[in-house]
Formats: C-alpha cells, structure tokens, sequence
C-alpha cells in the first residue's frame, strides 16, 4: 500500500505540467524568497469585533508564495499530514494558477480544507517537515496559508465542486456526532455508496466547529458551505438526537443501520477541584464559547445570558483558552489574562494564536498557577489566590513540570474565570454500550487501523478516542474509520 | 420541531403541554428531562418529563412562567410548534421495592414527581404523598397523584386548601406516625433543602431531583454543575437525582442566581412586548 503511495506520487510528480513548472524558475531564485507574510485584522480593531483575524493571501503572493516549493521528489511534508494531502501537486496547482484544480486536490483527501487552512497547527505537522524547515533551517512553505487560499478561492468562485459520490447501495450508516470526525467520515462513507445519516445532540450540525472554535478564528459561514457539501453528496443530517439516550443502537440496528462511527467527542471539561472553584462567574471554557458561539449571547437579540467581566482570567494554555480569552477581551474586558503553569515553550496552543493573542493586549501569566477563588455575598467571585512556578524535571509528555515555589502566593482581582485545563470523554456513549471496552480514561478502545472498537459494528475516532487532540487529527480518524467500516460491511454484511 | 398537540391551563402562571416527540416518548423513563429551545434566537432550558404516551408518541411537560423562555412556551397555543426538543436527558430514577416511600412535592415540582410515584406504586410500595403551594389554585395533578398514592396529604401556605402550613409538617406528621423507608422530593431548591433537613433528622434515605441551569444537558458544559458530598457533579448526566443529603443546596441556590439580573431585565423587557401586542 505505502509503495503505491510512493510510486502514485512519482507518477504524478514525472507528469509535463509538473516537470514543466520546475524548470520555469531557478531552485535558487526559489529558496531565496521570503515566507510570505499573512495579512491580518488590525489588533486594536478585530479585539473589538467579530471579524476574521487573517484575512487571506491575495492572489499574487499565494502564486509567489507557491513558486518557494521545490516540488521535492521525496515530499517529507506529506508525512506531518494526518489525512495525506497530496502538498506539493495542490502547491504546484496555484503555482500554475489553477486554483479550482488546487482546490479539487485538497478534497481527494480533505472534505474540509477551508476549515483545516485555518485551524490546524501546521508548524507542529506538514510545515514542521518541510525541506526548507529541516534542511535548509528556513520559514518553512506557508503550506496552511496556501490551503486556505485554495479553498477559499474555490468557495468564492460560485463553481464549489461536489465530490464524486458512488452510485447508492441503499446500506444505512449512523455517524454520531457532527464535528470534524464525523463530518470527515460521512463524506468518505457518502463517496463509497452509503446511506449516511449523521446524529447531533445540539441544536446545530459542527460540533466544536460551531460551538468551540470563535467566529474570529472561523467563520461559522465557512463551516455551513462544507456541511451544505455533504448534503449534496446525499448526507441526512438529525438535530436534537442523542444516539443512546433518544434511541439506542439497538433502535437504530432495528431500523437498518449496518454501522455507526462515533465521533461524540471529549465533551467532559475538566475542573481543578480547588476551593471556590462553583462561584458563579467562574465557567469551563466549554460553556464560556458556548454560551458566546452557539447561542449567541452576547449578541441582545437572542435569549441566552452570559457574564462579561472586565478581570477576567483564563486559565490554561492551549488553542481553547486562547479562545476565550481573546474572546473574553472582545466582549469588553479591561484586563484579560491567561495564567498558566508552565512557561510559553510548553504552550500547546498554536504558535499563531499565541501571537494574535499578544498583539490582541491579551496578558501572560506564565509560570503561574490558581489555588483558590474568593467571592461576595452573592456568590460571584471577585478574587483568586495564584502561587508561581518553576520549571524542574521533565514529566512524562516530555515537557518540564510545573513546581510550586513556597510563599510565592499572590492575589488578583477578577470577576469572570474560565477554566480551560482540558476535557474528559463524554460518558454517554460507554454508558449506551455496555460491552464497549473503554480505557481507565473512558476513551473508546479501538484498533489504530480500522478504528473498529471491540463492538463489532461499531467504529470510534476523535477526542472520544483520543482524549483531547485537534480537529486534523479528528478528521485523520473519521477517514481511517469510513476506509475501516467500508471494509466491514463488504466483508460482513454483504457476504451474508 | 414539536408540535404542540394539548394545553391545559393549571393556574394564572401554570400550564400542562402536551408535544409531539414519538422517539423521546418511546426511550423516557421516570426522572428523565428534555431541553427545549424556541426560535432560533431563544436560550436552552432543561424541562423534566411528567408522563408520556408511546402510542401517541407524545411526552408531557409542565411549565411554570418564571422567566423569558418559560412563560414563551407557556403562552404557545395547540398547533405551535416548539424549535427544538432534545431527550430524554439524565439518567432514570431508580425504582425499587423498598417498603413505604415518602414523596413530597413543591409547586410545579409535583409534575417531575408524578411518574416517581406511579413508578414506586407499581413497583409495590406503599406511597405517601405530600403536596405543597402557597395556595388552593396552585396545588396541580391532585387527581392522578391519588390515582398512584396511598395517601396524599395537601399542605398550602395560607390554609386555602389542605392543612395549612409547609411541605415540611406535612412530611414530618407522615415520619413521626409511621416508619418511612425512602423519600423522594422535588420543587424549588429552597424546599428540597428544608425538605431534605427534615428527613436527615429522622436517617431516611432521600432523592432530590436538581433543577439548575444548563445549556447543552450532555455533559459538556458543566453550568449544571452542584457539590454532592464534597465533590462536583453535573446535574445533566450524573444526576437529576442525588442524595439529597449530600447535595450542597447553599451553593445551588447560588448558582441558580447566577444570572438573576439578566433574567430580571430579559423578563420585563418581555412582559413590555407581550403587552404591547396584546
């Protein structure tokens, strides 16, 4: 399989097209350019609105920008890709300026590429493996910015190409959950035939795409056109239905459904059982962005209440607490901190949102951590107690543990906390499936190549699986689990 | 969409709907709840199942008008239909025979506590049942609570039905005459807590079914979350129902105030604009 991969890849690479670009301009001339640098939102003006942060490459600079990429014939890119884009032939499409072709290449393997040039932490994947970042030690190919640029191009052409689907074998196949994962596996399972049929507990299809991830970061119009896809791949989407608790797999199985894909999600936040931690205006990111996305709170024409303080401390240090508070500081914050327990090295947010964050006038408190919330009469907290930290020996994630110093405790006044120390795995689905094997941590066992859990006809990906992980590598689970199901039901169903 | 297929008005603030929701009606079972959200602008509100009829696939709800969205739905007519309905939520109460099952009831509370006590006399336990309002024309399913009780027991505040007096004397006349095995009470927090004082007295094992603020229901959010002896438990999913014992009430009946101002403001602006148009 992965020598057809290699060999599929030369092919490709040996075709005129490509051959022909290579030779148009000097590696030298290519290696010598600058990363071009992506547009942004004025800092003083986007922390006070909604509107996009990067505002998207022109043209001009996408096609300069694509013009750096050697076209190597060994593209290390490719492996920091959880879903196998193939990079360098969707690069060298917009070097050639064929955008709506860099585009169709971006679907082969990605249903969702708007969102992904947006959200993925590219400097930790395709970018981190470039040549240019591992030989040359220069700004790798801005190959997120360029993903964007395709998709988005595509998007505003009005000419949004519907992937290719099979003809219809009429075999039903539940996807629970509408977020990355099993909106990645639907349309694989649509591609190969199926009836798909995707189960959303919330009001509105795209998961933390909708409710988690801020309009500022991406744009809920965005995600629609990528669901309005899948609709027209032949998708049936179920608001309002909870899979284990509305019907039960049994139900489901009774109605036809050959297989599901679970991607519930790890919708458990997690607290840090310090005292004070229920005072009222202390909230789990979770319900912080809900609140703010979903429901639209801080917009007065819908009913949904939410506080917005002007302390308000955000605690944690990865992509979500960088969502709250940058969000945090568009609803009015004076002061908006993220106190953090260990140094920004150890960040796991992306590099990009750090830096929005900083020119945002978001403060850092790294090296810092709460111990306990203090409140008034009303139960509303107005203080917390934080001690500062050190670094000392690596723990076992391989970054330096936090440790307390002694007497370094400090006060801090704030009148909004959001906790965004991480998320459990949702208990519901384990609960619905009582023979389903479950790690200690209540993730879903499965096998890492076909994501089939240890009920049969069940197939799992995603932070249900995974505990905490990013949308790419969600979707990266939700494709291997349609390629693992497709394989079941060909095996199993048919030959019965 | 749930269409709104029966109204029964209980009193000036109180009505009984009955929805159409056949996969919610066919799964429901006693303590479980829905989240309803009306109009794409409207806020989520955890509502617990009265009764349901698989045949007809419908569920019923009881509403009280205590704020925006509650007196919204509670002012839809036959015919409406209600944006979205998500269930059954929460985990079931747990039915058993134990012996003599004390339940007690407060206001709108008594709604929730219907199917508890149909379950627990059908499970073959003797159910005494205490109903408490502030008057005669807030006391509600009186009827069906006889249907399923051994004995009720009216209690209302100003004495304009019933004995006068709170749910507490009521339950505690119950306690101090005969032996009581397990109680279940459901209403405001505020009596759950002295509800639950009570029979902490006496060492009875007792469920409170918790009412706080949620937004999604499955877990995700942890608005609903309350401490149950000492630790933090999300009403959504590892209740409705906790020892009433352990349950922190103090700490609930903070939280459930969290947006009191909001709620205040939201509500008048409200009542401003049903009246203009009516």
């Amino acid at each position: 399989m992965i020598e057809n991969i290699i060999d599929y890849l030369k092919e490709e690479r040996s075709q005129e097209w490509r051959a022909e670009l290579r030779k148009s301009l000097k590696a030298k001339e290519r290696t010598s350019r600058e990363r071009v640098k992506m547009p942004e939102e004025d800092p003083n003006i986007r922390n006070k609105s909604n509107t996009e942060v990067n505002t998207g490459l022109p043209i001009e600079n996408a096609v300069l920008e694509a013009q750096r990429c050697l076209d190597c014939p060994e593209p290390t890119c490719m492996d920091g890709c959880p879903v196998g884009i193939n990079i360098p032939k969707f690069v060298k499409k917009i070097e050639a300026k064929d955008f709506l072709g860099a585009a169709s290449v971006l679907k082969e393997t990605n249903g969702l590429p708007a969102v992904c040039g947006r959200v993925c932490p590219q400097e930790k994947q395709c970018e981190a493996s470039c040549f240019y970042t591992v030989k040359l030690k220069k700004p790798p190919i801005a190959i997120g910015y360029l993903e964007r640029f395709a998709a988005d191009y595509e998007r505003n052409s009005g000419k949004m190409a519907v992937p290719e689907v099979h003809e219809k074998n009429g075999i039903k196949v539940g996807v629970v959950g509408s977020g990355p994962a099993g909106l990645a596996a639907a349309g694989d399972l649509a591609k190969f035939g199926y009836d798909v049929t995707v189960f959303e507990a919330l009001h509105e299809i795209g998961g933390v795409l909708k409710y988690g991830i801020p309009e500022f970061r991406l744009p809920n119009e965005i995600v629609d056109v990528e669901i309005d896809n899948l609709r027209k791949m032949g998708v049936k989407f179920k608001t309002n239905f909870l899979v284990g608790k509305t019907a039960s797999f049994d139900d489901l199985k009774k109605e036809g459904y050959k297989a599901f894909f679970v991607g519930s999600g790890a919708g458990l936040p997690r607290f840090m059982n310090i005292p004070g931690e229920n005072y009222n205006g202390i909230f789990s990111s979770n319900e912080y962005l809900t609140r703010i996305n979903l429901m639209h709170a801080a917009d007065t024409e819908y009913d949904t209440p939410v506080i917005s303080g002007k302390n308000v401390a955000v605690i944690g240090g990865g992509n979500t607490a960088m969502d709250s508070v940058r969000t945090a500081k568009r609803l009015g914050a004076e002061r908006a901190i993220i106190i953090y327990r260990r140094s920004e090295k150890e960040m796991p947010a992306r590099v990009e949102e750090i830096k929005h964050a900083k020119e945002e006038g978001i403060e850092f408190m790294n090296l810092h951590n709460p111990l306990e919330y203090y409140a008034d009469e009303n139960g509303r907290v107005n203080r917390m107690k934080v001690q500062k930290m050190e670094l000392g020996e690596p723990d076992a994630s391989g970054r330096r543990r936090p440790v307390p110093i002694e007497g370094s405790e400090f006060y801090i006044d704030v009148d909004t906390v959001v906790v965004s120390v991480g998320v459990s795995p949702n208990p519901l689905i384990p609960k619905a499936l009582s023979h389903l094997k479950v790690t200690d941590w209540g993730t879903i066992v499965v096998d890492k190549e076909t994501m089939q859990s240890s009920v049969p006809e069940v197939f799992a990906g995603g932070d249900i699986v995974r505990g905490g992980a990013t949308v790419i590598l969600a979707m990266g689970d939700g494709r291997k689990a349609a390629a693992g199901i497709h394989k079941y039901i060909q095996e199993t169903v048919k030959a019965n | 969409m749930s269409k709104i297929l029966e109204k029964e008005i209980f009193s000036t603030n109180v009505v009984k709907l009955v929805l159409e929701a056949p996969e919610i009606a066919r799964s429901r079972k006693p303590g479980h709840f829905v989240i309803i959200k009306i109009g794409q602008k409207g806020e989520r509100i955890p509502l617990t199942i009265a009764s349901s009829d698989v045949d007809k696939g419908t569920i019923t709800l009881v509403v009280q008008k205590v704020g925006v969205t509650s007196s919204k739905l509670a002012n839809m007519e036959v015919g409406d239909e209600v944006t979205d309905v998500v269930g059954p939520l929460g985990e079931a109460t747990h039915i058993e025979k134990i012996g003599t099952v004390l339940c007690a009831g407060g206001g709108v509370g008594v709604a929730p506590l219907l199917p508890i006590v149909e379950g627990f006399k059908k499970a073959g336990n003797k159910v005494i049942t205490v109903l408490a309002a502030r008057s005669k024309d807030l006391i509600i399913l009186e009827e069906q609570m006889r249907e399923f009780s051994d004995e009720v027991i009216i209690m209302t505040d100003d004495g304009s039905y019933g004995k006068k007096g709170l749910v507490t004397q009521g339950m505690e006349e119950v306690i101090q005459r005969e032996k009581v095995d397990l109680s279940v009470v459901i209403g405001p927090a505020i009596m759950m807590k002295y509800a639950s004082l009570t029979t902490k007295k006496y060492n009875i094992k007792t469920y409170a079914s918790l009412n706080t603020i949620m937004v999604d229901g499955t877990g995700m959010c942890g608005a609903c979350r309350v401490s149950v002896g000492g630790r933090t438990r999300f009403v959504c999913i590892d209740g409705p129902e906790f020892d009433a014992h352990q349950v922190d009430f103090d700490e609930m009946l903070l939280r459930l105030g969290a947006y009191k101002d909001q709620e205040r403001e939201a509500y008048e602006k409200y009542l401003k604009t049903t009246q203009t148009v009516s």
